[in-house]
């Protein structure tokens, strides 16, 4: 199953630990994203894949060929490591048209000329470029640049592509289309991903898994679905998806909201790890609290302090003791104006240690 | 629409817009307009076969052909050098880069005419220390080194002008978006193919940009080829200007010939500018990128410290060598001398610097000359460039044209063009003063300021004036409470701008002197004309010192602001 496989892979630069030890297989036709805030060690790992980055340590392996090792002093340079590559900036060569950028890594490989025109034209095809190749790459879209340099990652019909941002200089609708653009030509080609972004839904529209990370430390590797369900960790629940984190602390055995007089429902009890902390976190996501009444005994009181149409949804501020959270709702259930006293039904609660 | 009132600003624009054409003209147009028209008219008629005579003179066409030579070789030189030092400064691991990359903009100090006459004390055939040293040690019967030659006289310029190449490549090179080299390394080419299809076709506008300056600045440069061409009959346009003008007191066929060889001056400068022009509109390529690693570097492996011991040793040829011969000779009793201790003393330079009345005036002229010229330049530049970058009248068409004026107006055609316009034929005669030598410095120097402010002018956005204007400011309180304070960082580049290089000018003042008018340049190449080396030297010597102190007092400055 495991075809790219990173064993005990870490990259210092001077005494900065940028990735620490990482071990990671990705299988053959799998689109896998690594996703975090700048400087977690996303992009760096991706270069180490790419060879534009050698290794402190570790092994980089793609199949049964060995790409990087120092300890064996191996190390494969990216122009061998037959990949595709996408980068944030398009670099798209301004001085070659849109068909000679797309046959270069063909030309490179001294194929055939007949080979060279048919595969530099299957690939535009595919990204719809074919009117455009007669075109300089200076005249297209920032979506058409992109698409270029798809093409000419695609040209050599890769076994592995790397996309390092490919959507984030692009507008917020283009780059939805391309999100399925690049999903629809993986079904079609077959090629492994690998897909940095800092942007989750990106990363969850179209990963098989995410690994998410954090100042060079894995923090969870699963399926989207697993990590928006099942956090690891503080990080990544705030890092996927909108958060709340409300202070909670133990009077005399019991939990309370920090700045409240009543103890939390019995359906909303801390977690067993929970008890050896002084103050810690209720986690939960504005769009998973329900307004309730205020005879369930399920429900937290709390005051409205701020209401906004976002359109199908409302956005509210609500204070419980002297924290504030927000909650979305639908339209049809935005019951509450500002200054009402209101009962939270919290559907999912998480809870976190506070960060150390 | 009609509660606006418009008339208030619209006066004041007016009168900017009035005052910088005026400025524009008379002391650019009218100049340059004067030299076309003594070129084409003979006793008001129009006259182009007179033209075609004059530029056929065998003299005369052998300037042309001299300064298409001597230009076209130290282009080409200067581009190789140039462009080879910032790919090693830039690309390469060469040991101390950023230590280098600031060592190769030490010659852009050393003014070239100073650095020629070191080179004649070195090489020149028969006096030449070096080619001295060569024939007494292999006991030669023939010099080894002419530097009376067209390849003598275009290393020289090369070893001055190459950072112009230099300074263009590496900022092409390093504000290159990297990933563009790295999309085609992971294509599959190799790092060969990648600088031969990717990196050169992407810096090419730039190194030719850089290339065309050097062509600009060498075809009307005067100091390297008076220095070494004139003793060998190797004149170039900008030199025979000056000699026939020299010679025959200001005559009326030397004007003439000067108008002439000055148009051709002035036509080579626009089609060079054109051409800079065009290639840089048709091949600037965004190619700046967002996020950035670090560019891949060419490992050098054993070539690392050989590559930096070479380039050490370039400066050491270039820079050391020459400054040291001036100092020392500039130290000698008598020229000739061996450089001994008993030979050497401070006297010259004491002598120079307090009693020797042409240095000492020359000295004087030098500094007020440039810092009146530079405040001139300074505030008009200001004045031009707020008007063809921000304001909107009617009009302004015709300054943003006079604006490329200056640009393209080599020094030795400003000289002619103000001898002709202000030697009292329109009433006014500053011919022998040091008035006429401002002017032609205004005129010289305008380029600079222009560039300067409207490149700071540009970054200011139009916002914050129209905020300060809706917050109840006038158009003049708005200006001197936000654009002033905001260009102030361009203010202060033009005036060093034009400051620094005012005080080695030579190509201009030496049209224009009289002797008590002599620049420091002036009195440098006079006294070395006259046989006084050792006073040339030494004054050449105090020039450097100034030149040095002040160049390493605003990088000071600039950093500092730039922090």
């Amino acid at each position: 199953m495991s075809y790219i496989r990173l064993v005990n892979v870490t990259k210092r630069f001077g005494n900065v630990t940028a990735v620490n030890n990482l071990n990671l297989e990705i299988g053959k036709g799998e689109c896998f994203s690594m996703l975090g805030p700048s400087g977690c060690g996303k992009t760096t790992t991706l270069r180490m894949v790419s060879g534009f980055e050698d290794l402190s340590e570790g092994e980089v392996w793609v199949g049964d060929r060995l790409l990087s090792s120092p300890k064996k002093h191996h190390y494969v340079p990216p122009e061998n490591r037959n990949f595709g590559m996408v980068f944030q900036a398009f670099a798209v060569w301004p001085h070659m048209t849109v068909y000679e950028n797309v046959a270069f890594p063909l030309r490179i490989r001294k194929l055939p000329e007949n080979e060279i025109e048919k595969r530099t034209t299957d690939a535009l095809k595919s990204t719809n470029l074919l009117q455009a190749a007669e075109d300089s790459p200076a005249s297209l879209s920032g979506g058409g640049k992109q698409r270029v340099a798809l093409a000419r990652a695609l040209a050599i019909n890769p076994d592995v592509m790397l996309l390092d941002e490919p959507l984030s200089s692009l507008d917020p609708h283009l780059r939805e289309e391309m999100r399925f653009e690049i999903k629809d030509l993986q079904r079609k080609y077959g090629f492994s991903i690998i897909y940095v972004t800092h942007d989750q839904s990106e990363a969850m529209a179209l990963s098989d898994r995410i690994m998410v990370m954090k100042l060079g430390v894995v923090q969870q590797i699963d399926t989207p679905l697993n990590i928006y369900n099942n956090p690891a960790n503080r990080f990544v629940f705030s890092f996927i998806g909108l958060s709340n984190f409300t202070n909670t602390l133990w009077k005399d055995g019991v939990a309370y909201i920090q700045g409240t007089d009543k103890p939390l429902p019995a359906t909303l009890q801390p977690s067993a790890a929970m008890h050896q902390e002084e103050i810690f976190s209720l986690a939960s996501r504005p769009g998973e609290i329900e307004f309730t009444s205020s005879t369930d005994p399920n429900g937290v009181r709390g005051l409205v302090t701020r209401k906004a149409f976002l359109g199908e949804i409302v956005d509210y501020q609500i204070k419980i003791g002297d924290q504030s959270l927000r909650v979305q709702l639908g339209r049809r259930d935005a019951a509450h104006e500002v200054d009402e006293t209101c009962y939270l039904h919290f559907l999912r609660p998480f809870w976190y240690a506070l960060d150390k | 629409m009609t509660s606006i009132k418009k008339d208030s600003g619209f006066g004041v624009a007016h009168l900017i817009l009035f005052f910088s054409i005026a400025i524009l003209v008379i002391v650019v147009a009218v100049p340059v307009l004067l030299i076309l028209f003594n070129a084409f008219f003979v006793n008001g008629h129009f006259n182009s076969r007179d033209f075609y005579m004059v530029l056929m003179e065998p003299e005369t066409y052998a300037a042309l052909k001299n300064s298409l030579i001597i230009a076209g070789c130290t282009t080409i030189g200067s581009t190789i050098v140039g462009t080879f030092f910032a790919w090693l400064v830039t690309r390469t691991d060469l040991p101390y880069k950023g230590f280098m990359k600031g060592v190769f903009l030490v010659p852009f100090m050393l003014p070239s005419f100073i650095g020629a006459l070191a080179w004649k004390m070195l090489l020149s055939p028969n006096a030449g220390f070096i080619n001295k040293f060569l024939m007494s040690t292999f006991n030669l019967a023939e010099p080894v080194f002419n530097i009376y030659s067209y390849l003598g006289i275009s290393t020289v310029e090369v070893m001055y002008l190459f950072p112009f190449v230099f300074i263009q490549v590496c900022g092409a090179l390093e504000r290159m978006d990297p990933t563009l080299e790295e999309s085609a390394r992971i294509s599959g080419a190799g790092l060969l193919t990648i600088t031969r299809k990717i990196t050169i076709p992407l810096v090419l506008p730039s190194i030719l940009s850089g290339s065309l300056l050097i062509m600009l600045y060498s075809m009307a440069h005067f100091g390297t080829v008076a220095v070494l061409g004139i003793e060998n009959g190797i004149y170039n346009i900008p030199t025979l200007i000056y000699e026939r003008i020299h010679q025959s007191g200001g005559s009326f066929e030397a004007i003439r010939t000067g108008t002439v060889l000055a148009t051709v001056l002035v036509v080579s400068a626009a089609i060079i500018i054109w051409g800079q022009h065009k290639i840089l509109s048709r091949g600037h390529y965004q190619i700046i990128g967002g996020k950035s690693f670090r560019p891949m570097e060419l490992k050098l492996r054993g070539l690392r410290y050989p590559l930096l011991a070479f380039c050490i040793l370039y400066i050491a040829f270039t820079i050391l060598l020459p400054t040291t011969v001036i100092f020392l000779v500039g130290g000698l009793k008598t020229y000739g001398l061996a450089f001994t201790m008993e030979n050497l003393s401070l006297a010259n330079y004491k002598y120079i610097l307090t009693e020797y009345t042409v240095t000492k005036d020359a000295i004087f002229n030098s500094v007020s000359l440039g810092l009146v010229a530079a405040i001139i330049t300074m505030f008009a530049g200001v004045m031009i460039s707020y008007v063809i970058v921000k304001m909107k009248v009617r009009g302004k068409g015709i300054l943003e044209f006079l604006g490329m004026l200056p640009f393209s107006v080599p020094g030795s055609v400003i000289a002619l063009g103000v001898i002709l316009a202000w030697s009292g034929q329109f009433g006014i005669n500053l011919y022998n003063t040091v008035w006429i030598i401002l002017v032609a410095y205004i005129a010289r120097y305008m380029a600079f300021s222009l560039k300067a402010n409207s490149a700071a002018l540009e970054q200011v956005h139009d916002s914050l004036m129209e905020a300060s204007r809706s917050c109840g400011a006038t158009m003049w309180q708005s200006l001197k409470d936000i654009v002033i304070p905001l260009v102030r960082p361009g203010m202060f580049a033009s005036f060093f701008l034009i400051f620094l290089p005012a005080l080695r000018e030579l190509t201009v003042s030496i049209m224009l002197y009289s002797p008590t008018t002599r620049t420091i340049g002036v009195a440098i190449y006079t006294l070395n004309e006259d046989g006084e080396t050792v006073m040339s030297a030494a004054l050449a010597g105090i020039a450097l010192i100034i030149i040095v102190t002040g160049q390493t007092l605003i990088n000071h400055f600039t950093k500092k602001a730039g922090e």
